[in-house]
């Protein structure tokens, strides 16, 4: 079947609070297809989370969508009753979080994390769930696997338990996985290895992640497509080759002088100045243009929206008339 | 889990000395064991004989080694009121302590739980609201007041229920129990009520609490982002998060449940060790006070051994902690 797996059109997430409407997503768009690892980078802050929660349906309140469309495999899903959603997660659009450590519940083996997971949505013996979770997890390159299955979170360790983590998201074989910074609280050494092995299992099962980062070196390592977000906006969207190597957006190629490297991290270089506005203080026009250095008299005054060039999407104004 | 059992156990003895020291020296400090023996003709001579005869002139040492000795086997003396020995005042009124309290334990967690686990779910739930504001008031009345609201409705006014005492017990063994016939379950009914409440709405607002705080970490979250099942998650997961602190809680409740029996024992005229115990203090009885005071401490002894053993049972992480500790020590 054609077209886009995953399509996001025009989502806007709000929080109602005791200070009024405060909008933390604003007109985002993007499609993701079958086994695209599709990434999403900006500061903290940026609304990626969000994002990524609204697309597995688990946005906590009082954030809710409330404009635009999420449509998987063709069909609208935010907006499905509880239970119908409910089947969904895991199943069909699975998520990883970020910090492998308080993300597994203490009291219960991971063997029975895994079961539990599996008898959940599929249809099987007890003992095939075992089988399966096993299998799974030597497949995520936890050694001894049969006797691991008795061990409890406490007894990996940090590497160890995003490997269960990942387990976990992918022991149904969804379509898609949201990896919400998956590398971002484990020690340098082991980033790289944790990224490499998303990517060759995701590879291997045709599922295509949503791979939510602030850190451009890993978007460059394993993304075909990114968007930058900042402020709750996508500024610009492109194939890594485009945003990464060739950034048209002023905050984007700042992102890259920022840019640590999985393999020899340095300092960071070319830190972008200041820092991103809180939700209440967005300032008109261009949320970015206190920060940029090229920003123009026009950048004050109006919102650039995303405009097409050489099949990259930007929203800037350095990239339209300047008037 | 042996080496930590025996740790535990050591600490234990260790405490149930200390309280054994201080009821030892309220027995042989808070007026003069002698005096209270004999009459106000005994002769100084007579007195003195009596004195060397229960080995109050022997070093303080040695004397508190055989009041140790003899609370091992259960031996306080003589009760200065009832002139009969306390370990057998005792061994009458503990049934009726011990059924009421456990009764009463029953109540506070079998209803206490499911109220803060609902409450933890649906914190805006009209159910909910009555049930915090229900919980305000049973931490706030104080227990004899509830008690006596209690006789008020369902003795005096309705006259359905007992205001005072056990009801017919049945004998079985050495045991009295109250919970075999229809008086002795009517008899209890009120005052366990009562001696509950106020743990009850503890409990309540403890696991609530418990449970809002469970409900937002990560491994809910991931849990949730697994689809498995509501059920799963609020008892399978949650529940048995909050468990850890409730049963911390819950020990100790228990043990206060034992001790908060006096008022409520008084109020009912509930033939219990806590009614002697006041009975007691008002005629200086120091022999059963000692004893009363010892005997608490030892419930609470045995039931944080009890939740010690069983946060074993529920939590992985203490099995190797506590295996780490002991290979450092
Ligand atoms: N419950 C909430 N109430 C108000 N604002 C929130 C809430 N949760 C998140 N936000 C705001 O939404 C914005 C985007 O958050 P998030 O998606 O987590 O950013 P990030 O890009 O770092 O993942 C942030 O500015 C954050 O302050
Ligand atoms: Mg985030």
């Amino acid at each position: 079947m054609p077209g886009p797996l995953l399509q996001i059109a025009h989502l806007r997430i709000a929080f109602d609070t005791r200070r009024g409407n405060l909008v933390a997503v604003d007109d985002v768009s993007f499609d993701v297809h079958r086994g695209e690892v599709f990434g999403i980078v900006g500061e903290s802050g940026a609304g990626k989370s969000l994002t990524g929660q609204a697309v597995i349906g688990l946005l906590e309140p009082p954030g809710r969508i409330t404009a635009g469309r999420i449509r998987l495999e063709g069909r609208r899903i935010d907006n499905l009753p509880y239970a119908r959603m409910r089947r969904l997660r895991g199943k069909q659009i699975g998520m990883i979080f970020q910090d492998p450590l308080t993300s597994l519940n203490p009291l219960y083996t991971i063997g029975r994390q895994l079961t539990e997971t599996i008898l959940t949505h599929r249809n099987m013996s007890h003992a095939q769930a075992r089988e399966h979770a096993v299998r799974i997890l030597s497949d995520v390159g936890i050694p001894a696997a049969e006797k691991r299955m008795e061990h409890y979170p406490h007894q990996f360790s940090g590497g160890m338990r995003q490997r269960v983590v990942i387990a976990l998201a992918l022991c149904v074989n969804p379509k898609l996985v949201i990896a919400d910074e998956p590398t971002t609280a484990l020690d340098v050494s082991i980033q790289a290895q944790i990224i490499a092995l998303l990517k060759q299992l995701c590879e291997k099962h045709a599922t295509a992640v949503v791979l939510i980062t602030h850190d451009m070196g890993v978007i460059a390592e394993i993304c075909d497509r990114v968007a930058v977000m900042y402020a709750g906006r996508i500024v610009e969207l492109g194939t890594v080759r485009q945003v990464v190597k060739h950034a048209r957006h002023p905050y984007a190629s700042g992102l890259m002088g920022a840019i640590p490297s999985l393999r020899h991290r340095q300092e960071r270089l070319n830190q972008i100045e200041g820092s991103m506005p809180r939700l209440a203080e967005i300032p008109a026009g261009c949320a970015f243009h206190p920060r940029c250095p090229e920003a123009f008299a026009k950048c004050r005054r109006r919102r650039p929206h995303l405009i097409e060039i050489q099949g990259a999407q930007v929203a800037c104004w350095l990239y339209g008339e300047k008037a | 889990m042996t080496a930590f059992i025996i740790r535990r156990l050591l600490q234990s003895v260790f405490v149930m000395l200390v309280v054994a020291l201080v009821a030892f020296l309220m027995f042989n400090y808070v007026g003069d064991p002698v005096n209270q023996m004999v009459g106000i003709d005994t002769s100084f001579a007579q007195r003195e004989h009596l004195r060397q005869e229960l080995g109050l002139n022997d070093p303080t040492l040695v004397q508190f080694a055989r009041f140790v000795g003899h609370a091992v086997r259960g031996d306080f003396g003589l009760s200065y009121q009832h002139k009969r020995p306390v370990a057998d005042l005792f061994k009458e009124r503990l049934p009726a302590t011990l059924e009421l309290s456990l009764v009463a334990a029953l109540f506070s967690l079998l209803v206490g739980i499911p109220m803060g686990v609902y409450t933890g779910l649906k914190p805006d739930g009209w159910l909910s609201r009555i049930f915090m504001a229900f919980s305000l008031v049973g931490v706030s009345l104080p227990t004899f007041l509830i008690g006596i609201l209690l006789i008020f409705v369902f003795s005096v006014i309705l006259g359905w229920l007992p205001s005072y005492g056990r009801g017919t017990v049945v004998a079985i063994g050495g045991w009295t129990t109250g919970l075999l016939t229809v008086s002795g379950l009517k008899a209890l009914l009120m005052p366990a009520v009562t001696l509950g409440l106020f743990q009850l709405t503890l409990i309540m607002r403890l696991v609530r609490s418990e449970m809002l705080e469970v409900l937002r970490t990560d491994y809910i979250k991931f849990a949730r982002a697994r689809g498995l099942t509501d059920r799963a998650i609020n008892f399978g997961h949650a529940l048995k998060n909050t468990l850890v602190p409730v049963m911390t809680i819950t020990g100790l409740q228990i043990g206060s449940i034992i001790a908060f029996a006096i008022i409520t024992e008084t109020v009912f005229q509930w033939p219990g060790m806590g009614l002697m115990f006041l009975q007691a203090i008002q005629n200086v009885d120091i022999p059963i006070m000692s004893a009363y005071l010892i005997l608490v401490a030892f419930f609470f002894v045995v039931i944080n051994l009890i939740v010690d053993i069983l946060y074993y049972v529920v939590d992985p992480r203490l099995r190797v902690d506590t295996a780490k500790a002991n290979g450092h020590a």
